[in-house]
């Protein structure tokens, strides 16, 4: 072990409780970063390489009449023109979408969205192609667009999706969780019912790198290989091979360094196909890189749900049922990615972190003329929206009762005793000690503090708010009996090999977006093994050099594929027990594993590095009876159960009555994720979240006009938070082990995203108090805030 | 057209359109890809370059208008195989994650170091708020670059770890 590496371990260990060795390390990926010799998908250069650009609808709704490619062919510089119908002739028009829909690959009929795929050009270079696109002429006969999922079910609405065969409305699904009826019967006798409506607004992850693909098809060899943006490689390359008839073995899809994802670059695009077509017409590779805009417009949204939320009570603050009705708009096409036998994702944690005498959840899902997608932005699949909706309603209860909220939930939370716990919706809850994860975080903030400086200013006239929730996620998708996406189980895949001189490469499934899994997955290993992290190389984001798996969204890599480095470490450690024991002569039972080492039980002087194991399987000499040499393994990990991290997050704000401004002074986040493998990294995750919540809460919406035209389709236009925004996160921890987890590890890195909105709003809406105002819908603009104080209705989204 | 121009100390001439941008020069003319694109509408700042030591956001800056001038890219801030601290900095203080806003936050980072070597953490937030990071809500670059001003020499050999063991 390198003396760099001792010091980090000596220095970092005693920072924090129970991290797994080698803790706060820093980043091996990070060198290249820094250099600006990280290798993204627009890096790739590859000889005679051409570029595509994709020609989209103007308008949200409306029949294509005509299209006239002439003038664009007759560009010097253009290659390829391709429309809808030269793909329908092919059999590519349509594709499959994750949630079992069909989505245009480029319009034949309809375009149903502004922004979408109707034609794209191949030509020698980027601006050429985009020159190329302005020569295209579409006549179009434009139709009503549904901009508004609550007009989508209207009897008289246009039918969006009339290429479905026998479809006359724009509904999709409905879905339902728990008891309605024993939920009607608590709400029946309840002393206290609170009943609010609450809209989480469309938002976009917009990933600072934008989606695209390079596509380079060998026709020689028959290999396709497409360098693409995405988080999930070999689920997509198992869907192109199904959808473009490509055999899978002849397919390699390449992730290579990706700019962000967020739950972005989950979905197959159309542009991706598009590139893979432009390739296999032109015999070149063809690269296709989208602006921000088309980010922003096309690619996947997120939450877009109308709620309306209800919470029963005891007059002293039991809470006793929460019961929801959802309207959850998916724009044109359903191309949600979430396991399919979870259409509404795993909303029906919206119990929350309390014990419930029953909870009922009905949702309605439908079709408007806006972009297709709905899971995406760090939101665990949909657990963002259900966190808000019962943090949002417990506080509503508080100002019913007038009851101090850190209070009201330290009276109703799950008690450590009660886990694993089963809720009324019929999610297993595996750890948690919510009391003392609230109490962390109260301590931190100086909650007590905070509400006496709250009143004083009060007395001033000044308004400062203290927002609180408390979440519990549902993250590790997830065990196959009840996981898939289009009938691929959520399982992951992990191979080790030991060299003979005692390095390692650890192969994942899953793919990194930023989270440093070439870190983090080298510690898991170098845990289980002894081996440093230095010595680990780990690879992924490339099909063909890793095990099959599902990829990297929902907070799944460590849950599951991180279970899988761990187990696969410990699978060369049973064969490496055997070979010691052979080159100490005694039985396996004798020896003892110790730092990288097993020694002769009693003797800790007789002793086999893992490394001299390592040169004795792969060198001369006999191993133990019926031990093959080499010293590998691999192993696909199916999780038994989700895990579940939670935390307590407490917002300070202060509003300026004059302008309605927010500004957030202080945010404590008390995340508790079970075993801790790297706090670095862990800070860092939940820091980003909690950017994304204050951004969401104050700023972030794609909004539409009554013409379905996106208002939120650019920077200027889609606010996200800058460094003036938001302030220094104080950050603090718990740790409950995951119990079913070979190393007691849980989810983070979509825990602050999904938590930290109610808490800014909450901590608003605290502010306020003085005005009565009960509620008012994201985003917290200063002009709804302004409104809200002058008493006037929340402005409709 | 023809464009003559210093990058990273070296110059270069290449034909181009009139209408290129600066940073599809940087990026698919000189290979020098560790400038990013991340927008249209010069917000995000991911593509910030030094133009005659002056951050600018090189998606709204002619190819043509560097002419005769002096860009400096994240490439060059590495002097001799030496790390600048700035990038010392943001690997000590996880001021990065995905790595895509990374270099124009050095860039940026370095620039107002230059000119004001002790900032408070409201002037290094200042500095960097016409640039995005989506990944690391800030607090992790402000340190990073806060490490760059208090380390102006970068880091020091690691000191002996006699008795660090057990």
């Amino acid at each position: 072990m390198t003396a760099v590496t001792e010091r980090r371990l000596t220095e970092f260990t005693d920072n924090d409780q129970h991290p797994v060795g080698y803790g706060r390390m820093l980043r091996k990926e990070d060198p290249r970063f820094v250099r600006g010799k990280g290798h993204y998908v627009d890096d790739v250069q590859l000889s005679g390489m051409l570029h595509l650009a994709i020609l989209r609808a103007p308008m949200a709704h409306a029949r294509i009449v005509k299209i006239d490619v002439s003038a664009a062919q007759a560009h010097p510089k253009v290659k390829l023109v391709v429309t809808g119908a030269m793909l329908a002739e092919k059999n590519l028009a349509w594709m499959p979408t994750l949630s079992n829909d069909v989505q245009a690959v480029l319009a034949t009929d309809k375009v149903r969205f502004q922004g979408q795929e109707v034609a794209f050009v191949v030509a020698e270079d980027r601006y050429s192609a985009r020159d190329a696109l302005e020569l295209i002429d579409v006549e179009y006969d434009v139709l009503e667009a549904v901009y508004d999922a609550r007009r989508a079910l209207d009897p008289d609405a246009p039918v969006i999706r009339d290429d479905l065969e026998g479809k006359t409305d724009n509904h999709i699904f409905d879905w339902e969780a728990g008891d309605a009826a024993a939920t009607e019967a608590v709400f029946a006798g309840a002393e206290v019912v609170v009943t609010q409506d609450l809209v989480y607004p469309r938002v976009h992850p917009a990933p600072m790198e934008t989606c695209g693909a390079v596509a380079d098809y060998d026709a020689v060899n028959g290999k396709l290989t497409l360098w693409s943006t995405s988080q999930a490689p070999h689920a997509h390359r198992t869907l192109y091979a199904i959808v473009a008839g490509l055999p899978e073995h002849k397919i390699r899809v390449i992730s290579p360094d990706i700019g962000g994802g967020f739950g972005n670059k989950v979905p197959i695009y159309p542009g991706y196909v598009c590139a893979i077509v432009g390739s296999l017409l032109t015999g070149k590779p063809v690269k296709w890189m989208e602006d921000r805009s088309e980010n922003l417009t096309s690619t996947s949204f997120a939450r877009d749900y109308v709620m309306r939320g209800e919470i029963a009570a005891t007059k002293d603050g039991k809470i006793l049922a929460v019961r929801t009705n959802v309207l959850a708009d998916h724009g044109a096409f359903n191309g949600q990615a979430a396991p399919v036998k979870y259409p509404a994702g795993f909303f029906g944690v919206f119990t929350g972190s309390y014990d419930l005498q029953a909870a009922y959840c009905k949702q309605t899902a439908v079709y408007t003329n806006k972009a297709p997608g709905g899971v995406a932005y760090a939101c665990s699949f949909r657990i963002t929206e259900a966190v808000y909706l019962v943090e949002r309603m417990v506080d509503c209860l508080a100002d019913e009762l007038q009851m101090d909220p850190a209070e009201l939930r330290l009276r109703n939370f799950i008690r450590p005793e009660q886990f694993p716990y089963e809720t009324k919706t019929g999610w297993v809850y595996d750890s948690g000690e919510y009391e003392k994860t609230m109490r962390e975080a109260m301590r931190i903030a100086g909650y007590d503090e905070l509400r006496k400086e709250q009143a004083e200013k009060r007395a001033r006239g000044e308004l400062m708010g203290i927002g609180i929730s408390f979440f519990t996620e549902a993250v590790g998708a997830g065990p196959r009996k009840d996981m898939d996406i289009l009938g691929l189980g959520m399982a992951d895949g992990c191979e080790l090999r030991i060299h003979p001189t005692g390095k390692a490469v650890v192969r994942l499934s899953v793919q990194s977006q930023g989270q440093g899994h070439e870190t983090t997955f080298a510690q898991i290993v170098a845990e289980e093994l002894g081996i440093p992290p230095d010595d680990i190389e780990v690879v992924h984001g490339d099909t063909d050099q890793t095990p099959f798996g599902l990829g990297t969204y929902g907070s799944r890599s460590t849950p599951v594929s991180g279970a899988a480095a761990a187990l696969v470490a410990r699978k060369v450690r049973d064969k490496a027990r055997i070979i010691a024991s052979g080159m100490l002569e005694v039985s396996v039972a004798d020896l003892e594993w110790e730092k990288g080492a097993f020694h002769v039980a009693g003797d800790p002087g007789k002793a086999v590095t893992i490394q001299q194991i390592a040169m004795r399987a792969h060198g001369a000499g006999d191993l133990p009876e019926g031990i093959e040499g080499g010293l590998e393994a691999q192993i696909c990990y199916n999780p038994s159960n989700l895990t579940y991290p939670n935390g307590a997050y407490i917002c300070v704000v202060d509003v300026d009555p004059g302008t309605g401004v927010v500004k957030v002074r202080r945010f404590v986040a008390v995340d508790d994720c079970g075993t801790r493998i790297n706090p670095m990294i862990i800070e860092g995750q939940v820091h980003g979240g909690l950017a994304d919540g204050v951004g969401m809460a104050l700023m972030e919406m794609i909004a539409f006009d009554e013409g379905g035209n996106c208002l939120g389709g650019s920077l200027m236009d889609y606010l996200i938070p800058t460094a003036l925004e938001v302030p220094d996160w104080e950050t603090g921890f718990t740790v409950t082990p995951s119990p079913h987890h070979p190393i007691g590890a849980k989810g983070i890195g979509e825990s602050a995203t999904v938590g930290s909105p109610p808490a800014v709003v909450n901590g608003v809406i605290d502010a306020l108090e003085p005005f009565g105002v009960r509620h008012v819908d994201m985003p917290l603009t200063p002009s709804r805030v302004w409104d809200a104080i002058q008493g006037h209705a929340t402005p409709p989204i | 057209m023809q464009v003559s121009m210093t990058v990273n100390g070296e110059p270069v001439t290449r034909e181009i359109e009139g209408r290129l941008l600066l940073v599809h020069f940087l990026r698919d003319h000189l290979g020098l890809t560790g400038t990013h694109w991340g927008c249209d509408t010069s917000n995000c700042g991911t593509c910030v370059v030094w133009l005659d030591g002056e951050p600018v956001k090189s998606c709204t800056v002619l190819a043509a208008m560097a002419g005769g001038h002096d860009v400096r890219t994240v490439e060059g801030l590495e002097q001799d195989g030496e790390l600048d601290p700035i990038q010392q900095g943001f690997m000590e203080c996880h001021g990065l994650q995905c790595g895509f806003c990374t270099p124009g936050m050095m860039m940026t980072g370095r620039a107002l170091l230059d000119r004001n070597p002790d900032p408070t953490d409201g002037e290094i937030r200042e500095a960097i708020s016409g640039q995005i990071c989506r990944c690391t809500g800030y607090a992790t670059i402000v340190r990073s670059i806060r490490w760059a001003a208090t380390h102006p020499h970068g880091k020091q050999p690691e000191p002996e770890l006699a008795g660090a063991e057990s």
